[in-house]
């Protein structure tokens, strides 16, 4: 026994490492309760139940890591060897059968409360009326086109696509519906009306992202991904790439401007001038 | 016994090469696979350590050089640190690295069933390290498409960006061949262990360790089949024309691409089939060597043994059925995303199942704080830490804003990164006695452990914070979005203490390849452990048991049994003998 | 995972106790190789080896299925294609292929050689296994001539995805095939010596086990190619 003794149960290093898991366990529970780092304020109508579930999933997680670590804590203090003798068990079943099950419900009841917020924002189409931008990336930009006053998108071929000449979508401007599309390199939606985005990329992976929105979804080569949202608060938010692109992954940013209705019109206008 | 001829025993090699080189001895093996993730982990931690440094002074010259970090530097570093790390690594130490070493020794066999395979595996290994290395030196440099290599990023070819044509090819030939020396590896791992028990070592008597390695086994089989089947898909993709991830209709570069209707969905599937498993593949052998370290510096037995097998084979199972958690945001049907996600939740259970215990194992016992002890205690905090994270990714709602941000970057590094390096320190500390000889030294070990488990908190914890922020992961800088600009000081923070965290793992080297030499001298068995690798001599010999095979006559953490004369009964020490045979 | 097999010798131990006594350590039967077992039975180390790399082989090709039906499911580009009709023949061939390795491979089962002592059966058994040789490459020889057709009907890997898969699939099983065919070479033509690591017993078991596999493998493919088309 003479070579494992150095230092084992010494009352030092269990102080010191509980004193760590304990200094490490507050500090990371006030972080995250006062908000050091938290997402922006919402501007979605959905935005709020998001962060409801957020917050659900942080009290319950934040429960959990204070009680499982100041329990190890507690255990390296309380059992260090001195010279006592180790209790003989296997275990016990009852225990394992209650932490199992509590767990089990625990996660369960809140995976599942989270599924009906999921179906709200996924599976539910944009309401008929709403204002549709096609929002297609590429490296390394963003292209959002408006269907104009028809309110139809004119066709698209890839053999058209010419960036420097100014027809980054391929848009066949022979079709009569192509005539008054409108394609801007920033993204501007009317307030507290529901957007219908159809999520296109002309060649790689990319991630349509605003925080604000608590919208993030990748575009897909091959892909017209329809989702919908409704901000309700007018400013001028980044939109980023969340998914890696290449090089320039870093600098595919624009913004989304968030337009009282009338402002919005105008802008459209102003826009189609170009 | 001596007469009859162990199928297996083959001779003790002569000469360098077939003693060191191209040994069939699974010691050898094992520890050549050691070093192999020792050379990995260097390369991986100095690219990680150019990427942190880059990201707290983007506009410095990197150390030594008069070069400015590119972005296209900065993403093939990204590529090849992840990659490197989770196959050279995390799958390479922990399983085939202390598994080859410790296995056979465990269950008292005399080496794996097929030696020749086992060499061969590990030769496979290291040529597929080589072409991956290469990749670095080839025009255009190492690919920039991220470990996961999404389609058809991935897929085009050099057209969508440096680093995705030769360096991108060599990935993948580097990744097939590493899929091989896998599958290799892990059939003999599972033969090993269903046909090479000693007498009496029924598969609940195996020490957590053997069931560990043999559970990380099924699902390397499993799962790296499949990795392999996508790399040959990728690599028709790119090489023979085919279209099975490239969609048609694409234009990069105002080129339009001549490929036909392939979904970049696919390739996510696949990937992430063997992608999440891979997770386990890197955690589950350090939650075996946790075990059997915690239990025996409790001088307990391991709290609810069966529920901490039948909490491995859960996740194990579960996690091959929950690859679609990775792709809530990827435009997958939605309606997939409640299964993968319960099933995700899922996970949660067995995962606290084995914390409970592990806490339970320390409850009432007479811990001893050994380095590798201390670093076993680290695992579980830090796999509760990082396991909570999961809790928020595995919600589809709440993952549309953490997903692809630092939040999942801090996530997967403190559970399948440190926890499973973690894994590995304790494993180091406890089993160095018995590879070399001799301890290593337990001061600088201390020091070692301490400032690794401050530093590795600090460095991981403000990726979640920043995270929450909503920061995305792999960019190059910070400087093209102005919502980051408040996150700097972060990075700055960050960087700081990975440089000193990276500082002091020059510490354990030192100590390791100091030790082996230098190191005090150790008796067979130091720790008063109750497994066979302890009844051995150490090192052990070239046929670990002389011919002769132990039998077992209880389970592997058997102790502070009430009236047996020491504190721990060996498994292979009949009832009523006082003192193990190998001790006298 | 059990890795139950044909032949069923290898058993897992019963999951027991971990902290019984040594009497019931005693009564079972040791597992420490086959160290004595008489080398007419096949080894069990290299049963349950095969059965896993089947195991893993059987994970390849499955992904490569399922990556068949969603390709197909998600692309509007796909164009059926007409398989050649000696796909037909191919497949009678192994099906056939796999009744005389089993002819063999129960010639040289421990009872039968039991029977009939050590005289007699080596032949008869080389018979069978050559047979079970040619009936392979004839096997590979028929894939080769589909390819032929395919090419000279101008369908080639990157033609459409049903092509490009079904190259693919065909050479992925033909590989394996031709590893196959390699063992039973080796196992028809090598001596084997009593000394042997490998007895015959073992090698004849280990062959026709995964030859079973690659025959039902194939017919499953040509299923999948023929209606998942």
């Amino acid at each position: 026994m003479a070579n494992n003794q150095s230092g084992s149960g010494s009352r030092l290093v269990a102080a010191t490492l509980a004193f760590i898991l304990v200094a490490f366990t507050f500090s990371t529970i006030y972080v995250f309760a006062a908000r050091v780092w938290w997402p922006p304020e919402t501007i979605s109508l959905m935005g709020p139940v998001i962060d409801a579930q957020l917050v659900r999933t942080l009290i319950i997680c934040g429960v959990i890591f204070f009680l499982a670590q100041l329990l190890l804590a507690f255990v390296i203090l309380r059992y260090r060897d001195r010279g006592q003798r180790a209790h003989y068990s296997h275990g016990n079943n009852t225990m394992e059968i209650i932490w199992t099950s509590a767990t089990a419900i625990l996660f369960l009841a809140l995976g599942i409360a989270a599924e009906s917020s999921w179906a709200e924002l996924r599976l539910r189409g944009a309401a008929p009326g709403a204002v549709q931008v096609e929002v297609t990336g590429q490296q390394f930009a963003w292209n959002f086109r408006y269907p104009g006053p028809d309110g139809t998108f004119g066709r698209t071929d890839p053999t058209l696509i010419n960036d420097s000449a100014g027809n980054p979508l391929g848009v066949d401007f022979d079709d009569p519906a192509a005539q008054d599309d409108i394609i801007t390199p920033v993204m501007a939606v009317p307030l507290n009306q529901e957007v219908e985005v159809i999520l296109r990329s002309k060649d790689v992976l990319h991630s349509f992202f605003v925080r604000e929105l608590r919208f993030k979804q990748d575009t897909v080569p091959g892909l017209a991904i329809r989702l919908h949202f409704t901000a309700n608060k007018v400013g001028r938010y980044e939109i980023v790439c969340a998914e890696l692109c290449g090089m320039q992954h870093h600098r595919m940013r624009t913004y989304l401007e968030v337009l009282p209705p009338d402002e919005y019109q105008s802008w459209l206008q102003e826009q189609a001038a170009f | 016994m001596a007469t009859e001829a162990h199928p297996l025993v083959h001779e003790a090699p002569q000469g360098f090469v077939w003693k060191y080189i191209f040994s069939k001895d699974h010691k050898v093996i094992g520890i050549q696979y050691l070093l192999l993730a020792m050379v990995s982990v260097v390369i991986g931690m100095y690219l990680s350590v150019l990427m942190r440094f880059h990201l707290a002074w983007p506009n410095a010259k990197l150390p030594f050089s008069d070069d400015i970090m590119t972005s296209e530097h900065y993403l093939a570093l990204m590529t090849m640190h992840g990659t490197i790390m989770v196959f050279f690594v995390l799958t390479t130490a922990p399983q085939s690295g202390f598994g080859n070493y410790f296995l056979p020794i465990q269950i008292g066999a005399a080496d794996m069933a097929f030696p020749t395979l086992n060499m061969l595996s590990f030769w496979f290994t290291f040529v597929s390290l080589m072409v991956m290395v290469a990749a670095f030196f080839v025009t255009g440099g190492a690919p920039i498409s991220g470990w996961t290599a999404y389609a058809p990023l991935s897929a085009l070819g050099e057209i969508a960006g440096p680093g995705l044509g030769l360096g991108q090819t060599l990935w993948i030939f580097s990744l097939a061949i590493f899929c091989g020396a896998s599958l290799m590896g892990s059939l003999n791992f599972i033969t090993t262990t269903l046909d090479l028990r000693a007498r009496g070592m029924s598969l609940m008597r195996m020490p957590l360790t053997v069931w560990a390695w043999f559970i990380t086994a099924i699902l390397m089989l499993l799962a790296f089949a499949v990795l392999l089947a996508a790399g040959v898909l990728l690599l028709l993709d790119r090489l023979a024309a085919t279209s099975f991830f490239i969609p048609g209709g694409l234009v990069v570069s105002d080129q339009l691409i001549a490929h036909q209707g392939g979904s970049p969905l696919l390739w996510q599937h696949l990937l992430w089939f063997f992608g999440h498993p891979e997770v386990y593949i890197a955690i589950l052998p350090g939650m075996g060597i946790v075990s059997h370290v915690i239990s025996c510096f409790s001088r307990k037995p391991i709290f609810g043994y069966r529920a901490m097998v039948y909490a491995l084979f859960a996740i194990a199972l579960l996690g091959l059925m929950v690859w679609g958690h990775h792709m809530f945001v990827s435009g997958m049907s939605p309606y997939s995303a409640f299964a993968f996600s319960l099933l995700t939740m899922c996970i949660g259970v067995p995962s606290a199942i084995k914390t409970f215990n592990w806490i339970g194992t320390l409850w009432g016992g007479k811990i001893r704080f050994t380095t590798a002890m201390l670093f076993a205690i680290g695992f579980v905090s830090v796999f509760i830490s990082g396991g909570l994270g999961g809790i928020f990714l595995a919600q589809p709602t709440v993952d549309i804003f953490l997903h692809d941000t630092y939040f999942v970057v801090g996530h997967f590094h403190l559970t399948m990164g440190v926890a499973a390096i973690f894994g590995m320190f304790a494993g180091t500390y406890f089993w160095f006695p018995k590879m070399f000889g001799r301890f290593m030294n337990e001061s600088l070990g201390k020091l070692h452990f301490w400032i690794s488990f401050i530093g590795i908190y600090a460095i991981f914890m403000p990726m979640h914070f920043i995270g929450l922020a909503g920061h995305p992961r792999r960019y190059a800088d910070t400087t093209g979005v102005d919502f980051l600009a408040e996150m700097n000081p972060v990075h700055l923070f960050i960087t700081i203490v990975a440089l000193v965290t990276v500082g002091v793992q020059i510490v354990f080297f030192l100590n390791f390849f100091w030790s082996m030499r230098k190191g005090k001298k150790a008796e067979i068995n130091p720790w008063h452990a109750t497994t066979l690798e302890w009844t051995v001599s150490s090192p052990p010999p070239h046929d670990n048991f002389a011919g002769r095979p132990p039998t077992i006559y209880r389970g592997a953490y058997e102790y502070s049994v009430p009236g047996a004369p020491q504190d721990y009964s060996p498994q292979h020490v009949p009832e009523g003998v006082s003192a193990p045979v190998s001790d006298r | 995972m059990t890795a139950r097999t044909a032949t069923g010798e290898v058993e897992l131990i019963e999951v027991g106790g971990g902290d019984r006594g040594p009497a019931s350590a005693e009564s079972r039967p040791g597992r420490g190789g086959d160290g004595g077992a008489a080398p007419l039975f096949p080894q069990r180390i290299y049963i349950s080896g095969i059965v896993l790399a089947l195991a893993a082989m059987l994970m390849f090709f499955m992904a490569l299925a399922s990556a068949y039906v969603v390709r197909k499911g998600l692309s509007g580009d796909w164009i059926p294609l007409g398989l050649p009709r000696i796909l037909w023949l191919n497949t009678a061939v192994i099906i056939v292929s796999s009744l005389t390795i089993e002819r063999a491979r129960r010639l040289l089962a421990p009872q039968a050689a039991g029977l009939r002592g050590f005289r007699g059966w080596p032949r008869r058994w080389r018979g069978w296994w050559g047979l079970t040789t040619a009936l392979g490459v004839a096997f590979l020889v028929g894939q080769l001539i589909a390819w032929q057709q395919l090419a000279a009907a101008g369908i080639y890997l990157a033609t459409n995805p049903s092509s490009s898969f079904f190259y693919l699939i065909t050479t992925a099983h033909g590989i394996h095939l031709l590893g196959g065919l390699v063992a039973l070479s080796v196992v028809g033509f090598r001596s084997w010596p009593a000394e042997a690591r490998v007895n015959h017993s073992t090698a004849v078991t280990v062959s026709a086990i995964y030859w079973h596999f690659l025959g039902a493998l194939w017919v499953f493919l040509f299923l999948l190619l023929l209606v998942g088309r």
